[in-house]
């Protein structure tokens, strides 16, 4: 009974989206802000990707959001595991191949992690793609060595501080009576490595504490081991 | 066949298959995953609101402008909705291992009725049920006789 009435939501569910689609003709949206962002961002930013512009620069203030709830949803899973158990059963230590993989991946993931966040003005990338790549670099060893734990104090101190040179940085622009989150500093040439004022300051920060948050709240799932 | 329609029914499916998940499958984790796909489909349909055929990331490579770029605000609107979808998932997952700790199933259905009885115990009360259950009728004629 409780299938066939889910069967008949997920059909209507269906027509709905169908004739919603019907309605919007592909492609009929015009891109006004975009192409307006597009023509003026390299001259008001100095970043070559637009992308970047729109997530640090044209709303860096929803990018602090949603750290915060990049940060709320750690605290709360941190807080829903709790203490990892110490009687848990542990998975078996993996073999010769994983753990020397894991070694040699190491500071492979964190010159890749580190390289995507400092070109995050320039190529596709940034903060939340080198972080994640940089808490995959901590969180690797742990797979392969199910025993070993992570330090989480550092863990948080590190996110801490990332968090608060966003918002510094946010709070240095208002000291010189800007908005709150202008680009800072010199705007520098288009498409160097130096360039787009505090744009890559804003995106290093963001990359740590998206990679120390992950890095933290994976080593936490894995740590609680589910009792059978 | 034309790109664009392939990628609207791509959107479409991934919806329609993420709310099939969440609504049909009995387990935590799938319901879950089903939630993840729904978050798929619903970023792939907010890039597709203003994709064009032909045109370029918005990225200036080495000085050259080209000449049609993508929109980048639906693209950093993507990019926040995945990060937070992370957020979602990781707590979801970790909300499951404590109801796993807890009820050692992952049963929804299973879990739903030790639910029930868990908050009946905790109010004092019977556990409340339909009156065309038949289990229940027959109860109550005894309490009564």
């Amino acid at each position: 009974m409780r299938r066939l009435s889910s069967a008949l939501f997920l059909l209507g569910l269906g027509l709905l989206i169908a004739a919603i689609f019907q309605t919007m003709e592909f492609g009929s949206v015009a891109p006004i802000a975009g192409q307006a962002i597009n023509a003026v961002a390299a001259e008001q930013v100095g970043a070559a990707n637009f992308v970047t512009s729109v997530v640090l620069a044209y709303r860096g203030f929803d990018t602090l959001l949603e750290l915060t709830i990049l940060f709320t949803a750690a605290t709360a899973g941190g807080l829903v595991l709790g203490k990892p158990g110490t009687g848990a059963p542990r998975d078996p230590d993996s073999g010769f191949i994983l753990r020397a993989g894991a070694d040699l991946f190491f500071p492979l993931l964190l010159v890749v992690g580190l390289y995507i966040i400092l070109h995050g003005h320039l190529t596709p990338g940034g903060g939340f793609q080198g972080g994640v790549i940089l808490a995959s670099a901590f969180f690797i060893p742990i797979l392969a060595r199910p025993g070993t734990t992570m330090d989480h104090r550092w863990v948080s101190m590190i996110e801490g501080l990332a968090g608060a040179g966003f918002i510094l940085i946010g709070l240095l622009a208002m000291l010189g009576g800007k908005e709150f989150l202008t680009p800072l500093l010199d705007k520098g040439e288009l498409g160097a490595l130096l360039s787009a004022g505090s744009l890559p300051l804003l995106y290093i920060a963001v990359g740590l504490k998206v990679g120390a948050e992950l890095a933290g709240l994976l080593a936490r799932l894995s740590e609680t081991e589910a009792i059978d | 066949m034309d790109t664009g329609l392939i990628l609207y029914t791509a959107a479409f499916g991934l919806i329609l298959i993420g709310s099939a998940g969440i609504v049909l499958s009995t387990h935590l984790v799938r319901t879950i995953f089903g939630i993840a796909l729904l978050e798929a489909g619903a970023n792939l349909l907010l890039l597709l609101a203003t994709y064009r055929e032909g045109n370029s990331a918005p990225i200036i490579v080495d000085g050259r402008i080209p000449a049609a770029m993508a929109d980048p605000v639906p693209q950093a609107l993507v990019l926040t909705a995945i990060v937070i979808g992370v957020g979602i998932l990781a707590l979801a997952l970790s909300l499951a291992l404590r109801v796993q700790r807890a009820y050692g199933t992952l049963d929804l259905r299973e879990i739903r009725q030790r639910l029930e009885q868990d908050i009946a115990d905790e109010a004092g009360i019977e556990l409340s049920s339909s009156s065309d259950a038949p289990q229940a009728v027959a109860s109550r004629q005894e309490g009564q006789a």
